[in-house]
Order: C-alpha cells, then structure tokens, then sequence
C-alpha cells in the first residue's frame, strides 16, 4: 500500500472529512460525467456527419466498391441544385409543410382555447385527444391506406356518407389532385394534439388579472382576444410551428407507408426522394451531397426562426 | 359562487364541451377502427357498407402469429376433433398451420431495443444533466446546443454513413448496432430533459449533504436521484416511446434478426391477399402499450415532446 501524502492526511482527519480529501474534484467528476455522452454523440452524430460532407465530393457508390473513388469537387451538388424532378420533390415538401402547419395550427389553437374553458372532464379528453401523436407513424400510415380504400374505407364511406358522393367514385392515395391532401389529412390527425397542448401551456400561463384589469377598462371580449391572448401566446404558437415545421421537414416514415411518394411523384417528399437515391439507386455520393443540402437547409431556416423566436419573447 | 370576469358561463362551458368531445371522439374513430378490424373475420372486414357491427372472433390474431398454407381439399374435409381451437379456427377456412410467424420475435426485437437502449440514455443521460446542472462545464450552452443539433438531422441523411459504418464494424441487422444507435437519438433528449428536472431540485439539499460528509457521488445518489427520480422515470418512457416508434433507420439498417416490429407489420400478408384483420390485430397489440404509457406519462407530456422548451 503506498503512503502518499495524501492518505496520510486522510487517516488524520475524521472520516467524514477524509473521504472528501480522497473523493474526485468537482471537475473531474463533471468530466467522467458528460465524456460518455459526448463521445457516443461525437462517434454516432458528428463523425458521419463529416463522412457524409466528405462523400458529398465524390463518386462513391456502395454497390460498386471495387471502383476507384474519384474526387468530383462540386459536381454533385450542381447536379442536384439544376435538377427539375428534385426542385418537384421540394415543391411537394413545401406543400405538405405549410398546409399541416396551417391545419395544425388553426385546429390545434381553436381545440386548446376550447379545452380552456374549463369544462368538466376537460383533463381526461385532453388525454384522449393526444393518443395519435404518440402511435408509431409508420404503423398508423400502413392502416390508413385501409382507411383511404376506394370502395370499402371507413373515411371514403364516411365523406360519401356526409357529402352524398359515391365512396368509390374517389380515391385518395391514388389520384394525382387527391394525394398531396391525403397525407396533409393524416399528419393534421396526428400532429394537431401537439400544437393543441402548446397553445394550452401558453393560455394556461396568461394570468386573470390582465383580463380583469382590461374588463375594467372596459375592452371587449374581441378586443381582449387580439390585444392580450394572441400576442401573449404567440411565441408558443411559434415554438409549435418550429417543432412541427423540423419534424415534417425530416418526414419520411408516414408519408412513405401511406403513399410510398406516389402516384407518379406527387408526394415524393425529399426524404423519401433521398432514400431513393442513397439506397435504393446506390448513388451514395450524389445522395450524400443531398442530405447535405438538406441539413444545411433545415439547419439554416431553424436558425433565422429561431432569432425571430426571441426578439417576440424578449418583447 | 361569486361572479367573475374571468370565468366562462355555463352556457360557454357546454359549448366548449361539447366541440372538444366531438373532436375527441372523431380523432378516436381511426384507432377504434384499428381495434375492431382486428376482431373482425376477413369477410366481415372489407364489407360493403363498412360493418359496425359484426360478430367478434380471434381469427386475426391467430393469423398474426401463425404461417399458414392452404389445404389440399381431401385433407380439409376429413373431420380432425383431436386439434386445439386455434386449428380448428384455421381449418374451418381451409387452411393449416405450419408453424409460428415471425411477429412474435419482431415484437421482443422492439422490447430489447427499446429498454436496451432506454436503459444506456438514461444512465448517461442523468450524469450528463447532473454536470451540466451542477458543475461549471467548460462552453455549456453551445455542448447543450450541440446536443440538441444532434435531432435536426434527417434520420435518412444520416444513415447513409451510419450504414457504412455499421457495416465495416459488422454492426448492421444486429441487436448491439440498434441499441447504440438509439441511445445516441435518445441521449439528447434525455439530457436536455433531465437537466430541467434537476434544474428545479434546490441545490441546498446537496449543500446540506456535502456539510454532513457525504462525497459528490452519495450526494448524488443519495439526495438528487430520489428527488428527480419520477422526472427520470417520465424522460425513460419518452426514450421508450421514441425507440419503439422509430421507423425510418430500423427499415434501413435491419432486415432479419434485429428488425423491429414497425417496419415489420405494414408486411404481413396473409394467405391470399392483404389480411386486414392480421395487420390491425399487430398493430392492436404494438399499440395498446404506447397508449398506456401516454395516460402514465399526462403530467409530463409537455415538457418531453418540446424538450423542456415548455414546462407546465
């Protein structure tokens, strides 16, 4: 056993003190604390982050690993910018993005101010009312193409049922005019609950007292709506529409079990245009120079958002 | 009770009830309809109007679990009293049984990954939020923003590398490889809500603590993981759900012994055709646990889909 200085001075402390004077300093421990986590995001996240970067200059295809890896510079990524069917595949993500986010928000605001009314029970619907949003997307998508059928869909029947049309007269995911609607339809489903709960923090946190002290003042009801609830909830609403506006940016799983980015390429949304191109074209350097766009894109919008985020908050 | 400003009227409270419930319950009608498809005999599943209802049977989840094969019509027609009732439902279709499907194994796959890689995130993720609460971590808010950059990325964008990776460390289709890809998805969620929930534990009790001889770790141990432990427990089923849900990389990245069940159950098909009821009852059962750990997690709900952003 060595005799340290160290251990010497422990033995003649109280033990109390002594297993401080032994323990690790506070900076070592917050070390040993964050470096596993660190590394495992460094070695999972950041290191093929700079891999796919890397590729993205190259004419890599992982089905061909015999042929030499040529550096190609830029050429990936001019290929992509002038390439007409990927500016469609944007076009189709930039519908879906802003007709859910309308949806979502209109709904999921209208439910939230409902549900703060107080009503009787209003805890317990509150919680059925999320039940979509937590299913797994790809399983709920795969069951809502039975939803969606022609001829005997429970959604057809209940649009014909409402609106007198013929159910089988319409198909949903298989009409070019219909199906950028049908996964608008489904996600405002899933997602309006997480808009809604938002909003309901947000209306939640306004105290009575600015409503007293306008009653006093004599505003009325409208008035009080636009100049007190929507400027207090609005940087909630803005946090809402950032979350959803990431998630559907990334969306891959519902859309492509739903549509699988048909018919023809009306719902092709980037990520499953991606897939496509990485693993089942086998374009692995091409692809990697798109993931990078599309990092980079989504990175970049997050980051302006986010600036405006604040200056509403700070207000 | 008195009169107040603020308060809705009655009148607005049955309003607003009534809406929301009739929301509530449109919102509901895709999920009932998955539990009662999964009840239904094929025939009865895609009729014509669709059926409310119908005689229940367990046909579906018997064919969940099972291969089947038609049988040769000589063999169908002799009598066989001798099977167990899930034969014989079987037989009354003309079809046999000739072993179990794969949904049960997908399903443990979902189990193992999942708790695995629950279990890792909350492990490092609670020591990473403890340091970050309460120690001065060199450049904090840009490791915690780094953290969460960490979710932005597309899952496809990245797995083309991980893919790569996977494969030259012969971590593709296995167990090992899905669990720490998780835990890292999991670890930047995990710390970001952890940290929340010791940020709110007073750090006077670990003074106390510390004054009384207790070291940094019973400290830790002793004083904040009693106190954060339900905040922690929340933040696990939140990693669970996420694990259990995932879709993109398990379809992309597992094909045999590692998949998990969601890239799995859009893929069943029966004998035939597209079994509707066999989808919905896996789908039931892959479901059904998510929706209990949702009315477990309600108080907390907000704070793990926004990340802590929002805290009721």
């Amino acid at each position: 056993m060595s005799d340290s200085v160290i251990d010497r001075a422990a033995r003649a402390t109280p033990e109390a003190m002594a297993q401080k004077v032994k323990g690790l300093s506070d900076r070592a421990i917050a070390w040993i604390f964050v470096a596993p986590t660190i590394l495992i995001l460094l070695a999972i996240n950041i290191f093929p982050l700079i891999w796919t970067v890397y590729l993205s200059f190259t004419n890599f295809r992982v089905n061909r690993p015999n042929n030499a890896v040529e550096w190609v510079g830029l050429r990936n990524y001019e290929r992509i910018l002038g390439d007409p069917d990927i500016w469609m595949t944007m076009q189709a993500t930039a519908h879906f993005l802003i007709w859910t986010i309308v949806c979502q928000v209109v709904i999921g605001f209208t439910l939230a101010y409902l549900i703060n009314k107080k009503f009787k029970g209003n805890d317990l619907w509150t919680t059925i009312i999320v039940f979509p949003m937590m299913l797994s997307p790809a399983v709920v998508g795969n069951f809502w193409t039975f939803l969606y059928e022609p001829q005997i869909g429970l959604f057809n029947y209940v649009v014909g049922f409402v609106t007198g049309a013929d159910p089988s007269s319409f198909s949903m995911i298989g009409e070019v005019s219909l199906a950028p609607w049908s996964i608008v339809i489904v996600d405002t489903w899933m997602w309006t609950p997480f808009v809604m709960l938002i909003c309901l923090a947000g209306l939640r946190s306004i105290p009575d007292s600015i409503y007293e002290a306008a009653e006093c003042d004599r505003a009325s009801k409208w008035r009080q709506f636009w100049t007190i609830t929507i400027p207090m909830i609005l940087p909630f609403l803005m946090l809402a529409v950032l979350f959803r506006g990431i998630e559907n940016f990334k969306m891959f799983d519902l859309v492509v079990q739903l549509t699988g980015g048909g018919p023809g390429n009306t719902t092709t949304l980037t990520s499953i245009d991606l897939k496509r191109e990485a693993f089942e074209k086998w374009r692995t350097g091409f692809s990697s120079a798109y993931a990078v766009i599309l990092f980079v894109t989504v990175f970049g919008l997050a980051s302006i958002y986010v600036k405006a985020l604040n200056k509403v908050k700070q207000r | 009770m008195s009169y107040s400003v603020t308060q809705p009227s009655a009148t607005q409270k049955w309003i607003a009830g009534i809406l929301v419930i009739g929301y509530a319950l449109i919102t509901m009608l895709p999920l009932l309809w998955i539990v009662a498809t999964g009840f239904k005999s094929s025939a009865d599943s895609i009729a014509y109007p669709p059926k409310v209802l119908f005689e229940p049977t367990v046909e579906g989840y018997v064919n969940v679990f099972t291969t089947q094969t038609r049988l040769s019509p000589d063999l169908a027609e002799q009598p066989r009293d001798d099977l167990p009732w899930y034969e014989q439902l079987v037989r009354n279709k003309g079809n046999t049984i000739v072993g179990a499907s794969r949904y049960s194994e997908r399903f443990f796959n979902s189990v193992i990954i999942g708790f695995g890689s629950t279990l890792f995130a909350i492990i490092l993720g609670t020591a990473a939020a403890y340091a970050f609460s309460r120690f001065k971590v060199p450049l904090k808010d840009d490791l915690l923003f780094f953290i969460l950059s960490t979710r932005m990325m597309p899952p496809i964008a990245v797995a083309i590398p991980i893919f790569l990776m996977f494969r030259n460390l012969g971590l593709n289709d296995t167990h090992a490889g899905m669990i720490l890809l998780y835990t890292a998805i999991n670890l930047s969620l995990a710390v970001w809500l952890i940290n929340g929930f010791i940020d709110e534990i007073p750090i006077e009790y670990e003074e106390a603590a510390l004054i009384d001889g207790y070291t940094r770790f019973q400290a830790f141990y002793k004083v904040v993981l009693p106190q954060a432990a339900t905040g922690i427990a929340s933040t696990a089923i939140f990693c669970l759900i996420f694990s259990w849900n995932e879709y993109a990389l398990a379809v992309l990245l597992t094909s045999g012994t590692a998949q998990t069940a969601p890239p799995f159950i859009p893929t069943i098909i029966g004998v035939g055709g597209q079994d509707w009821p066999a989808v919905a009852a896996g789908a039931t059962i892959f479901l059904v646990p998510v929706m209990v750990f949702t009315i477990l997690l309600r108080k907390h709900l907000l704070r793990g889909i926004t990340f802590g952003a929002v805290r009721k």
